[in-house]
């Protein structure tokens, strides 16, 4: 098993954690994925790598340093990023019920290894 | 009887297990309704128990009653139930410094600080329980001064719009065209950024929305950013305006979550009144 199939399997192990992915933030193409039915990993990448490069222009305007862990959080789930090195990003579409907080150490510690 | 203690007489008694209990109690405890005021929040407190705004609402009632020995116990109900209750803290502060213990009353207000820098009362309290510390302490039979400090009348929360320009430092309100309305943000350089930051702010919103929208997710609540050396959170009042609260990285995120929510909800206030 890959690093990088390791770091999406231990994600989506955390409760409530509806599929993963590693996306390149670039061009929102899809590296590799991990997603329960229903979840379409296109537009995730698509979406949340469109929203998370406005994220790192806006901490660039506050003159903060790019995000390291984006959490969007809405009424009926939420998406999880951790922008790793070399333009990718890894992704979570996470339900409302789900543990947050193991999740970002899980995707904290998976994106630390993506290169 | 007030038309909005009927209301919520109406409303409590058609749904006995909501949450209307709280804005009924309290009404009635501000009105000096105290013994219904008692009866109400007891009632709703054998429904949740484990609910920390009951256990600060039945202190205030007690305390108002003088029953301080029963809204001590309360407002430690409450804490144990949320450590960073800020209303609890200052109550139970408030009765140390009545009972003459200043060190325990300081303690606790450093505590409600350090849960809550933003709120201005509390910095104002120590302040003065500061200054009664340090005053020379009067003959045992003199008659005591009047309490420096009062009870916590209500959950009022604080706000970053009227506390000050210190205090609006690392709060933004921006409307939809990414245009300033309220708040302050400084660059490391100690630059104005909030200009910067709030053009970039409405492309966020919208695309925040847009994203939960198609994906399922329903409607955008929050965004929370980890950036070295700083945390944020984006919230939007208003379907019209985002909230932007910034502070440093050593503030735990949930800690700023609130924060933002207490921000948000005094933007949401200041809006109709400004609007």
């Amino acid at each position: 098993m890959s690093k990088v199939t390791a770091g999406l399997d231990r994600v989506t192990r955390v409760p409530g954690v509806r599929g993963a992915l590693i996306a390149n933030s670039a061009d929102g193409l899809v590296v590799a994925e991990q997603l329960m039915d229903g979840v379409d990993g296109r537009a995730v990448a698509a979406l949340a790598g469109s929203l998370i490069a406005r994220l790192a222009r806006t901490a660039h305007s506050a003159g903060l340093r790019p995000p390291v862990f984006v959490h969007l959080r809405g009424d009926e789930g939420s998406i999880l990023a951790a922008p790793g090195a070399d333009g990718l990003v890894l992704l979570a579409v996470v339900g409302r019920e789900a543990n947050v907080g193991l999740a970002r150490l899980e995707m904290l510690a998976a994106a630390g290894r993506l290169a | 009887m007030s038309d909005d203690i009927r209301t919520l007489t109406t409303r409590l008694a058609e749904e006995p297990s909501s949450l209307a209990f709280l804005e009924l109690a309290e009404s009635l405890r501000q009105r000096g309704k105290l013994d219904a005021a008692y009866k109400v929040a007891r009632g709703g407190l054998g429904r949740y128990p484990g609910l920390a705004d009951a256990h600060d609402l039945m202190a205030r009632i007690l305390s108002d009653r003088g029953d301080l020995a029963g809204a001590f116990d309360a407002w430690s109900d409450a804490l144990r139930l949320d450590p960073l209750r800020t209303g609890a803290l200052k109550g139970i502060a408030f009765l140390y410094f009545r009972a003459g213990d200043v060190a325990a009353a300081i303690a606790h207000l450093e505590r409600a600080s350090e849960a809550d820098p933003d709120d201005p009362s509390i910095h104002q309290a120590l302040a003065r329980v500061r200054r009664e510390s340090t005053a020379a302490a009067p003959p045992p039979d003199t008659a005591p001064a009047p309490a420096p400090i009062s009870p916590p009348a209500a959950p009022a929360p604080d706000s970053p719009f009227t506390a000050g320009v210190e205090d609006e430092r690392g709060v933004l309100l921006v409307d939809a065209n990414g245009m300033r309305l309220a708040g302050e943000l400084s660059a490391d350089d100690g630059s104005e950024a909030g200009d910067r930051v709030a053009a970039q702010l409405a492309g966020v919103s919208r695309e925040a929305a847009r994203a939960t929208r198609l994906l399922g997710l329903g409607t955008w609540q929050s965004i929370a950013v980890e950036s070295p050396g700083a945390h944020l959170i984006l919230t939007a009042p208003t379907s019209e305006t985002v909230l932007l609260v910034t502070r440093d990285a050593s503030f735990p995120m949930a800690r700023v979550g609130l924060i933002a929510d207490r921000a948000a909800r005094t933007a949401r206030s200041w809006l109709e009144q400004v609007g």
